[in-house]
């Protein structure tokens, strides 16, 4: 069915991916088969990791959709292929932000992924020293991409630097520091203040809250659920904590060995699981 | 000259090898030309990259002058300039009109060069994004695709946590529109002036081995911000102790004797030749001829 057919005008997703793939390896005859029975996810034959294989999803422009599986499910690749951490094997993006949809993000010259990087797509990694440069201070941390997008005033980006700081709820005093001084949890809230520097329409959160105490963990996940209801912005939450996904999620995919085995709206799969293996996960939740 | 070595200490191919990555440099003004930095009897990070540049380009008919930090006469100046009279007998001289292959660490000369000079700067680290960037490869690309994120980061963190930037030499410049160099650590003061020179400008850098290069009347633009533009050292109200020169490069010194601080010429040939006009022609005047006069 074509998009136009499934959506109206003003439901058009602002993120879709579809047929996403990552392999780590050449792959061969057998594994590269649609239906190929694979040692968990990796080739009995030649040894390739398939490390995500066809993934497809959307986000709605203001809707926060959830990936949930164990480690080494593929869903922190997957995201970082979304950012062009890693390189997508085959598949497609596209992003309603960008230029209406258009071009297939994974086709981009280095030059337009950066722009892409740096106007539509906000990144906050589960650990603050991937996101972070822990020796620079965190006025600059969130200036950087405003830096990288061509903004040349020191004013205008200090003032924006201040005002997310505020934000999160880091006090301006400690503006110049640089976040290696910080806690663990004020480093992930500076990761936030930076991945939305440039007001990004779509937000992908890799384990956001995973080894913070839970009363931060609290306070990182009320940020964001202000901030999806102030900015309006759509977000991509990857997690194995369940917890955070039920919290957070309006809609969940549950990814197994590479592969997403079952999708729908979070309270459905975490009241009614349908697949083996999210029935477990569910009834594993403490 | 007893010949002990070729001419000019290297062998002829070593000398073609460095000349073929100095045309490129000049071919693709700022970019950074690896070449195969060769052993020199002196230790990497005391000029060998510069040395390398001169070795290689110097002819019989060629003046050379050395400084080291504005003097003609500094331990390290005083050993190149041996080293290069010795295995090419050229003469040798402190005049900065008069030399053809002007080497330096830190400084370009006050007397603005002639389009027949060639200035050779020794570069200690010549990669500008290097303490934003550890890996090369990674660098590399940056440069590929022209960004240099890194090169303003580090601007605005200094302002962020001086309240102003601090790269008190070695600061950034953007050649021709296109690659962010750095100009080797000459102060700010010096870097205008690489700004459509009329001379060649080669930098080497021998322990990273690197050679790149500002060709005559490019455009040379220090990196700067709209609410905070670049500025050069001011010695306002300052001038020299021995030839009473404003408007150029002071070193500030202590009289040990009195505890006083006075000011003297960095450039110590150019002093020279100023006190040595006075004793012909006694007529004093602040110097004009230098672009920040």
């Amino acid at each position: 069915m074509l998009d136009e057919q499934r959506f109206g005008a003003d439901e058009t997703p602002c993120l879709s991916v579809r047929h996403l793939s990552k392999r780590f390896g050449a792959g061969c005859s057998h594994c590269l088969e649609p239906g190929a029975q694979l040692n968990r996810n990796v080739c009995p034959r030649c040894g390739t990791v398939h490390a995500v294989r066809d993934v497809s999803l959307e986000v709605f422009p203001g809707e926060i959709v959830g990936v949930v599986g164990e480690s080494g499910s593929g869903k922190s690749t997957f995201m970082k292929c979304l950012f062009f951490d890693e390189e997508a094997t085959e598949g497609e993006v596209r992003a309603l932000p960008y230029d209406g949809g258009a071009a297939n993000l994974l086709d981009l010259s280095p030059q337009q992924r950066r722009a892409v990087r740096n106007t539509v797509f906000g990144m906050v990694y589960q650990n603050p020293y991937l996101g972070l440069r822990m020796d620079f201070s965190s006025l600059s941390n969130i200036a950087e991409q405003m830096i990288a997008a061509g903004s040349r005033s020191v004013g205008v980006m200090r003032g924006r630097g201040e005002e997310l700081l505020t934000r999160v709820n880091i006090p301006l005093t400690r503006a110049a520091e640089p976040p290696r001084n910080f806690s663990g949890g004020m480093q992930q809230r500076v990761q936030i203040a930076k991945a939305l520097s440039n007001n990004p329409p779509i937000l992908l959160l890799d384990e956001v809250t995973t080894g913070l105490d839970l009363s931060v963990q609290a306070a990182v996940l009320d940020l964001i659920q202000q901030i999806r209801r102030d900015f309006n912005v759509s977000m991509l939450v990857v997690s194995h904590d369940l917890g955070v996904i039920r919290m957070l999620a309006d809609r969940t995919l549950v990814m197994l060995d590479g592969r997403v085995i079952e999708s729908g709206l979070t309270d459905q799969i975490l009241e009614d699981p349908q697949h083996a293996y999210t029935q477990q996960l569910v009834y594993s939740l403490l | 000259m007893q010949q002990h070595y070729n001419y000019a200490f290297f062998d002829e191919a070593s000398k073609r090898e460095i000349r073929r990555a100095i045309i490129k440099g000049v071919s693709i003004p700022g970019y950074q030309v690896p070449f195969a930095s060769r052993e020199m009897p002196i230790g990497r990070g005391w000029g060998t990259g510069g040395l390398q540049i001169t070795l290689s380009l110097i002819g019989r008919s060629d003046v050379l002058k050395v400084i080291d930090q504005g003097s003609d006469d500094s331990v390290n100046a005083v050993n190149i300039k041996k080293l290069v009279a010795d295995t090419t007998d050229v003469e040798v001289t402190e005049a900065t009109e008069e030399a053809t292959l002007i080497q330096s660490r830190h400084r370009i000369p006050e007397r603005p060069l002639r389009a027949d000079q060639i200035l050779v700067l020794q570069v200690p680290t010549p990669e500008p994004l290097r303490s934003f960037e550890p890996r090369e490869a990674v660098t590399r690309r940056l440069h590929a695709e022209a960004d240099y994120t890194g090169a303003w980061l580090e601007l605005f963190d200094q302002i962020v946590r001086h309240g102003t930037t601090t790269t008190g030499a070695d600061h950034p410049v953007l050649v021709n529109g296109r690659y962010v160099m750095a100009p080797s650590p000459i102060p700010r003061f010096d870097n205008l002036k690489l700004h459509q020179a009329d001379h060649l400008t080669l930098l080497g850098a021998g322990r990273e081995k690197k050679i790149y290069a500002v060709p005559p009347h490019t455009d040379v633009a220090p990196l700067d911000f709209e609410d905070y533009p670049f500025s050069v050292e001011r010695f306002d109200g300052k001038r020299c102790r021995l030839c009473g020169a404003e408007g150029v490069y002071l070193d500030e010194l202590v009289d040990e004797a009195t505890g006083e601080t006075y000011h003297q010429c960095n450039d110590t040939a150019f002093c020279a030749a100023r006190r040595a006009a006075r004793e012909d022609a006694p007529s004093e005047g602040s110097w004009e001829g230098g672009r920040h006069a």
